[in-house]
């Protein structure tokens, strides 16, 4: 198991994810952790997973009422990790990718603007496996790479594809997020609509330490993006 | 929404036959499919307040059931049907939802457009 590391203090963190409890998985931990620290966190989520398939049979939901359940869903989760500065994007779940690239470059780049955050977190472009992953991804790598290099806030980014071992190498930041476990459970509570399946499934394997799930509770770990021959975002097509 | 009772929504499909109706329609197979099987083949469509008419319609099979449009020149279909209700605004909303709960197919139709 690989050293773990201290959260550095910021100035501002904004979160870059397209689907309520992308947040809660990945980088609740940490986010509790800035927020603990009176870190202003801006969390801005691009769209309310209209197209979640946990439905249930019988159904608890329809595809028509399943966005205000997760909206709540999301205010919760928030609220339990400390977010003050939630920001419901109104874009539309599984069609990012088919938005305008330039859009969606100039909304990061104007949360950017206004924030002025130290840290930007997303997806990590090529290994978050969801098309809107894929897209958000793109979109915060190029509005921070069009950015002067010494003006540019940190980029932690997320993977998590089954090829991200052997293509981008082991994260370069562990973090222990075990004094803010109970944060986190509750994020991932909040979310009960598409987390329910992977609650129960920790309930029975918890106490299996060294489990991936045992894992995911514990840490947290991020991929720094760096602006070099890694980067392999295409500029936008005009 | 309930299991489906075919005479039931068979009466209701009659009701909008002739109307001009906004239409949703997805089959999915979740976009995590390739991911956690990567011989998976993941395919999926959908299409959100298309504005047809269709002549007749009917409700087919033992359940999962099946719904098929006739159009004036073209046809809607899905199968794999299994629960309908409707939402706030009176669209019927039909929906098939597999053996884990997940939703698999939808077909949904109202004379206003969805949100």
């Amino acid at each position: 198991m690989t050293e773990t590391m201290e959260i550095e203090q910021e100035r501002h963190v904004l979160v870059i994810f397209p689907h309520p409890d992308d947040e809660a998985f990945g980088v609740s931990g940490t986010i509790a952790i800035h927020t603990e620290r009176k870190t202003p966190v801006t969390y801005a989520c691009l769209t309310l997973g209209e197209m979640g398939r946990n439905l249930g049979n019988p159904p608890f939901a329809t595809r028509e009422s399943l966005p205000d359940i997760r909206k709540a869903e999301l205010q919760k989760a928030a609220d339990a990790i400390g977010i003050q500065d939630l920001r419901m994007m109104g874009l539309r779940d599984k069609t990012l990718e088919f938005e305008d690239d330039q859009k969606m470059m100039d909304l990061v780049t104007n949360l950017i603007n206004e924030l002025d955050p130290s840290l930007v977190i997303s997806f990590y472009p090529e290994y978050s496996v969801h098309p809107d992953h894929e897209a958000t991804a793109r979109a915060v790598v190029r509005a921070v790479r069009a950015m002067d290099a010494e003006k540019r806030p940190k980029l932690h980014c997320v993977a998590f594809a089954n090829n991200t071992l052997e293509e981008i190498g082991a994260a370069d930041i562990r973090y222990d997020i075990r004094h803010v476990y109970d944060k986190k459970m509750e994020a991932m509570k909040a979310h009960i609509s598409q987390t329910i399946w992977m609650l129960k499934e920790l309930e029975t394997s918890v106490a299996a330490e060294g489990s991936e799930l045992h894992d995911r509770f514990n840490y947290e770990h991020f991929w720094t993006y760096t602006f070099d021959e890694k980067d392999k975002v295409t500029d936008i097509k005009s | 929404m309930e299991p489906i009772l075919p005479e039931k929504v068979q009466e209701l499909i009659n009701k909008f036959a002739g109307d001009e109706v906004y239409l949703h329609m997805e089959t999915t197979n979740g976009a995590y499919a390739s991911h956690f099987n990567e011989k998976f083949f993941s395919a999926g469509a959908y299409i959100r307040n298309a504005k047809l008419t269709y002549e007749h319609g009917k409700i087919v099979g033992d359940g999962p059931f099946r719904v098929g449009l006739k159009l004036t020149i073209g046809w809607v279909y899905a199968e794999g049907l299994t629960h309908y209700g409707f939402d706030e605004d009176g669209h019927l909303l039909m929906a098939g939802h597999d053996f884990d709960g997940k939703l698999a197919v939808a077909l949904q139709m109202g004379t206003t457009p969805f949100k």
